[in-house]
């Protein structure tokens, strides 16, 4: 075929309607991000709003008799329930102890409900139980309560379990998503996408030269050295749904600052690179289970940086951006070409069931 | 990481874009064909990298944002029949047909799945002798060797529980579009280096001879766009028309030819239909007649049907590269990744979506540097 015979295409101009995606639910509406985001407000806040939801962290702070606690609840779906690294066990104490120690909270008390499919292993069921009740021992939390519900066959998929966490909250700290400043650093605790992709890799059969391992593991100690540095840390969150990217999304909508962050200061291990790079992931957006951001004011950033890297879960901690007045609400990242582009929060799933 | 940091060396995208910045004289507009392109460009900001005579335009090569809304229909009703398991790729997932998408469809109870390769369809036809499983196969030239591959195991293996809902575009015909459009703006093409990984450079030489217009086969890394761009620039300044082979690195002249061979004996050159573009004749492939067992259109009797395409939204303009994604007055507002008007603001390679996700602070503020001092990056050049 050559130029001549070839046709002159008349272009019509065409384009679908749009579908928003508020008559049903998705599994977007679980993934952590945006769409999570607007089911929280249009539909749970609205019913149940009051002054410790609204601040809308990890844990709800109470006052209770002139003592402080944290509460936080957390429900865990993962699938596979046993991958490296951890298992649906360990891994619903260290989700919730987190969400505590962000708050400042020394863990206390939890609670544990399992929700098990009709046929499913009495031998794993018991695996998972002692993962958990191995794990608690280890953070020093008690399970002082508990539920057991079981459902049909085909009406579950194996095993859900929910955990629900109290802690005391120490004095002179308050940590909040909204309490970030222009000038703040940005720290982040270590390697990031591990835990996404040790579960991603299990569930695909995929293999590496060395495994991926989940980075599960209870951050309330590292917390503990960090606030023995100084308790005008502004801001603490484990990044683990939606990963990096949500968490400082949410921190700079939440305190209407911009954040920029710089591409070559972010820690991610070899292996998980390539296998991003395999699957088409960014891991900005990949899961973690052991890893904290903390906004900083700079006078204290490499005082609580240095005490970071001599706790065994910090030693790869960095600084990785700073917070800005500029573009409030949006997060953006240096490339190491010297461009700039925006850090998005994920609209829907890069992948479900991640925890 | 081996093999990819050197194409992201800062150092050698600088030295690039400071000889770009010498080469270039007058203004030259050049389209990259691919989405992947498009997306690295704006994910590294390599256009602020480049001097204001070159302006880059994206191409129609995102397969998800060309595929027409007949076959996202198509795939929607075949997903709601309780006998059906529907498999696709990730990204089709979202793309809104004329009343509904997959993804509502699985909330709804299909039984929809997603696959990284198209052989996993055929596992799962295998191990669900009792259900039909659908492939909703679409993609350039690129996904069909694997597409056709899923076809003729299945064919061998006589299931008769596995079909496909082919949606194949070709780049040729469609550079062939643009290149009559009475519109056409574009004086140079970063060629789809996966495409020609496939399939060679002989088509393209064609395209070169019969438009008269320079072609470099491309990379997806930000130093082989850049270099990519300074060959067509050079070839430009110089008034000449030439393929050039970039991506070496992946592309031979004549392409893959296993690749090449299962995919002709599988499918067969027809007209396809570009969503937001229409019809190029002969710009697609269909399952040829051996294989109308597998055909989902066939099969299902699916091929009446043809879905009008409400006029909302400025994608046809940004799939042929006669506007940017930041020209919409919807874009960011009421186009948004959650609540999509056109594909290309769905997939992950599609030039709305590229500049939401990497740049839509631009839609409002200028961008906070101005690469496209020429002396800043000659003395950046020199400093090496």
């Amino acid at each position: 075929m050559s130029a001549k015979d070839s046709a002159v295409i008349d272009f019509n101009l065409s384009c679908p309607t749009p579908l928003p995606a508020r008559d049903t639910v998705l599994l977007g509406h679980g993934s952590g991000g945006k769409l999570s985001a607007q089911l929280v407000h249009d539909v749970f806040l609205p019913a149940f709003k009051n002054p410790a939801l609204n601040r809308l962290d990890d844990q709800a702070i109470v006052n209770v008799n002139g003592q402080r606690l944290a509460i936080t609840t957390d429900t865990f779906v993962v699938k596979p329930l046993f991958f490296p690294g951890g298992d649906i066990g360990s891994l619903a104490v260290h989700g919730t102890v987190n969400d505590l120690a962000m708050g400042g909270a020394t863990p206390l008390f939890l609670s544990v409900a399992f929700i098990i499919e009709e046929g499913f292993s009495m031998d794993e069921l018991r695996r998972v139980v002692e993962s958990l009740r191995r794990a608690a021992e280890e953070v020093g939390v008690q399970v002082v309560t508990g539920d057991t519900k079981v459902v049909e066959k085909g009406k579950g998929d194996g095993l859900f379990i929910n955990t629900t966490g109290v802690g005391s909250v120490r004095d002179k700290v308050d940590l909040s998503a909204n309490r970030a400043r222009p000038g703040d650093k940005v720290l982040l605790s270590g390697s990031i996408g591990d835990h996404g992709i040790a579960i991603l890799a299990q569930r695909e059969g995929l293999e590496f030269e060395t495994e991926i391992r989940s980075d599960s593991a209870a951050l309330h100690t590292l917390v503990s050295v960090m606030l023995g540095v100084t308790r005008e840390i502004r801001c603490m969150r484990d990044p683990t749904r939606g990963g990096v990217s949500s968490t400082l999304n949410e921190i700079a909508q939440q305190s209407r600052v911009g954040i920029e962050i710089e591409e070559a200061s972010l820690p991610i291990h070899e292996q998980v690179r390539g296998a991003c790079e395999l699957l088409g992931l960014d891991p900005l957006y990949v899961a973690n289970e052991g890893k904290l951001i903390a906004i900083v004011p700079p006078e204290n950033a490499d005082a609580v940086l240095q005490a970071m890297r001599r706790h065994y879960l910090g030693t790869e901690a960095q600084i990785i951006g700073t917070v800005l007045d500029a573009h409030p609400g949006l997060v953006t990242m240096r490339t190491p070409l010297g461009t700039t582009r925006i850090v998005d929060m994920l609209s829907g799933d890069q992948l479900p069931r991640i925890c | 990481m081996k093999y990819l940091d050197e194409y992201r060396d800062q150092r050698i995208a600088r030295a690039l874009a400071a000889e770009i910045a010498q080469s270039t004289t007058r203004p030259w507009v050049l389209m990259e064909i691919c989405g992947g392109q498009t997306h690295t460009i704006m994910r590294y900001g390599l256009d602020e990298l480049l001097p204001s005579e070159i302006e880059l335009v994206h191409g129609p090569g995102c397969p998800v944002c060309v595929t027409p809304l007949e076959t996202v229909d198509k795939a929607i009703e075949l997903a709601l029949r309780p006998d059906v398991i529907l498999v696709s790729y990730g990204d089709m997932l979202r793309v809104p047909g004329s009343r509904s998408d997959l993804l509502r469809a699985k909330a709804q109870g299909a039984d929809v799945r997603i696959a990284y390769s198209p052989t996993e369809a055929v596992k799962i036809a295998r191990a669900h002798p009792d259900r039909k499983v659908v492939f909703l196969a679409i993609g350039f030239e690129t996904t069909a060797p694997a597409n056709a591959m899923a076809a003729w195991q299945a064919k061998r293996d006589g299931l008769q529980n596995f079909s496909m809902l082919a949606s194949h575009v070709l780049v040729p015909p469609a550079i062939r579009a643009l290149m009559t459009s009475p519109s056409n703006r574009v004086q140079g093409f970063i060629a789809p280096g996966h495409v020609c990984t496939v399939v060679g450079c002989k088509e393209y030489e064609d395209l070169v001879r019969d438009f008269r217009i320079p072609m470099v086969v491309g990379g997806f890394e930000p130093v082989d766009i850049l270099d990519a761009v300074l060959m067509l620039v050079r070839q430009l300044e110089a008034g000449e028309a030439r393929l050039e082979n970039q991506y070496a690195r992946s592309v031979s002249y004549q392409g893959n030819l296993p690749a090449q061979k299962i995919v002709a004996e599988v499918f067969e050159v027809a007209d396809q239909k570009w969503r937001g573009i229409g019809a190029i004749p002969r710009s697609g492939l269909r399952l040829r007649e051996e294989y109308a067992a597998h055909d989902a259109d066939r099969l299902f009797g699916l091929t009446g049907l043809v879905v009008e395409e409400p006029a909302e939204c400025i994608s046809a303009q940004v799939l042929q590269g006669l506007k940017k994604p930041l020209d919409c007055p919807a874009f960011g507002m009421r186009c948004t990744p959650e609540n999509p008007l056109g594909a290309p603001m769905v997939s992950t390679e599609g030039a709305c979506a590229a500049y939401y996700h990497y740049r839509r602070h631009a839609a409002n503020t200028q961008p906070d540097i101005a690469p496209n001092n020429k002396e800043d990056l000659c003395q950046l050049k020199t400093a090496q």
